[in-house]
């Protein structure tokens, strides 16, 4: 009991760590993803083409080598070069990562909604805008509730990849404990917490889900 | 009110308006009816601009929508205008378009709100009158998916009039319906027709065009084959093509 005293105010400053980074990473990238979407199913070709290769390159490579590269690689290039450190950079990493899939959760979501509900509001008057607002996007989250779901959860695990930049998280925190003391607790206790977050995220949804089931579509 | 000129109309390469002219004056209720894939709904969905055309003017209530000219160029009017031309019609679908996520007053109270920046409050009695009027103010809470056929499309119809319309424009109102439940949605309409409400049914229901309507357009393959009062037009249709068709459908 004592032991595991001992160890746990570094495993809640790992876990502070992992929060910051999901928080924000969701934060930031949920209405970037929104953005992409649009921009994705826009009648502007170019912008559209754009936003289908950016997707294919932040899904077609690992997140380790994006925070890899914006991390080490990208102060060396010319204009847009940056040196950023290595909490900003996880964080571009992992916005920019997460955006491409939240676009494309988002953009299946937008496209399941049927022809009619567009009309039905463009009699009514209403514009392009208010049309997304009031009438799509609104159905839009019903529907991609379970696919958020998933990836969010798989976000709370994947903010464990910041060890590549020395970062202490839950998971480096843990590893660092278990080669100095000869002890797994430190793992069991570091699942313990992810699990709590997953628990907490899984009630979340399960809210969510609930609170959209008053009506049917 | 309405006045449509030598619309032309295709999809890829198949002709679906091939000169169609039609006007409608204010307070008369016209039904279109035709065979399937005559071109009676591509036409509806025109004059309220969910369909472009490819040649033709159309005006509403005197002002140009789109026209063409010599050159055989078409041209919409600028968006806000046309916006602005087309809130002046109300329409009402096959298949409702009702949005799932909001109940029956929400629905209604919608577009008031969002288009025409009305306060909740200001816009709800109207809504709620709307209601009574189509009998469905017991379900103002209900959400559409608990609604019978019939019942959505009576808040649908609702909702088209609580933006104050000039025109309605029906595109096969019952043709989703049982058949039982058609009478109710006709019902409404008839109401509706009785308070000169000017009215373009597009409809596959020849009692309501005989009993309704002041005046039937009867469509085949693109073009208006006949168009006259119903009594005449049921009771001695001109057309070959007109008499065959009413003597499927009676």
């Amino acid at each position: 009991m004592d032991y595991l005293a001992n160890i746990l105010p570094p495993l809640l400053e790992g876990s502070a760590v992992t929060l910051q980074v999901f928080v924000i990473t969701l934060a930031l990238a949920v209405p970037l993803g929104l953005a992409l979407a649009l921009l994705r199913l826009s009648r502007f070709g170019f912008l559209s083409a754009l936003v289908n290769g950016y997707i294919w390159l932040m899904r077609g490579t690992p997140l380790m080598l994006q925070m890899l590269f914006i991390y080490f690689a990208l102060p060396f290039i010319p204009v847009i070069g940056v040196r950023l450190p290595d909490f900003p950079s996880a964080i571009v990493a992992f916005v920019l990562n997460y955006a491409a899939y939240f676009a494309e959760i988002f953009r299946a979501g937008i496209q399941s909604i049927g022809k009619g509900q567009y009309e039905g509001a463009q009699v009514l008057g209403m514009n392009y805008a208010q049309t997304m607002r009031r009438i799509v996007l609104p159905q839009v989250i019903k529907r991609i509730l379970p696919p958020m779901s998933n990836e969010t959860i798989t976000l709370v695990k994947d903010t464990s990849l910041i060890y590549v930049l020395a970062m202490n998280d839950l998971l480096r925190a843990a590893r660092g404990i278990v080669q100095r003391d000869f002890t797994t607790l430190p793992f069991t206790v570091a699942a313990a917490f992810y699990l709590l977050m997953t628990l907490v995220l899984t009630w979340g949804f399960q809210r969510l889900e609930q609170k959209y089931a008053v009506y049917d579509d | 009110m309405i006045r449509a000129t030598d619309i032309h109309k295709r999809f890829g390469t198949v002709d679906v308006l091939n000169g169609v002219s039609l006007d409608v004056a204010k307070g008369e209720a016209v039904a279109i009816i035709g065979p399937s894939g005559s071109g009676k709904s591509t036409l509806l969905r025109c004059l309220i601009h969910l369909e472009t055309i490819h040649r033709g003017h159309i005006e509403i209530e005197g002002e140009p929508l789109v026209s063409t000219d010599d050159g055989g160029h078409c041209r919409y009017v600028a968006d806000a205008d046309m916006r602005r031309i087309c809130a002046r019609m109300g329409m009402v679908f096959q298949h409702f378009n009702l949005f799932p996520h909001l109940t029956v007053l929400q629905n209604i109270m919608e577009a008031p709100i969002t288009v025409k920046g009305l306060r909740p409050e200001a816009i709800r009695p109207k809504a709620k009158a709307l209601l009574q009027k189509v009998g469905l103010l017991a379900k103002q809470d209900s959400y559409p998916s608990s609604l019978s056929g019939g019942q959505k499309q009576r808040v649908a119809i609702a909702r088209a009039l609580a933006m104050e319309p000039d025109i309605l424009l029906f595109d096969e109102p019952t043709s989703a319906l049982d058949p039982e439940l058609t009478g109710e949605v006709l019902a409404t309409m008839r109401d509706l027709a009785q308070e000169h409400m000017t009215m373009i049914v597009v409809t596959h229901e020849m009692a309501f065009a005989r009993e309704v309507a002041q005046r039937v357009v009867f469509m085949d393959a693109g073009v208006v084959v006949e168009a006259r009062p119903a009594r005449e037009l049921f009771a001695a249709p001109e057309h070959p093509r007109t008499r065959a068709f009413l003597e499927r459908m009676l």
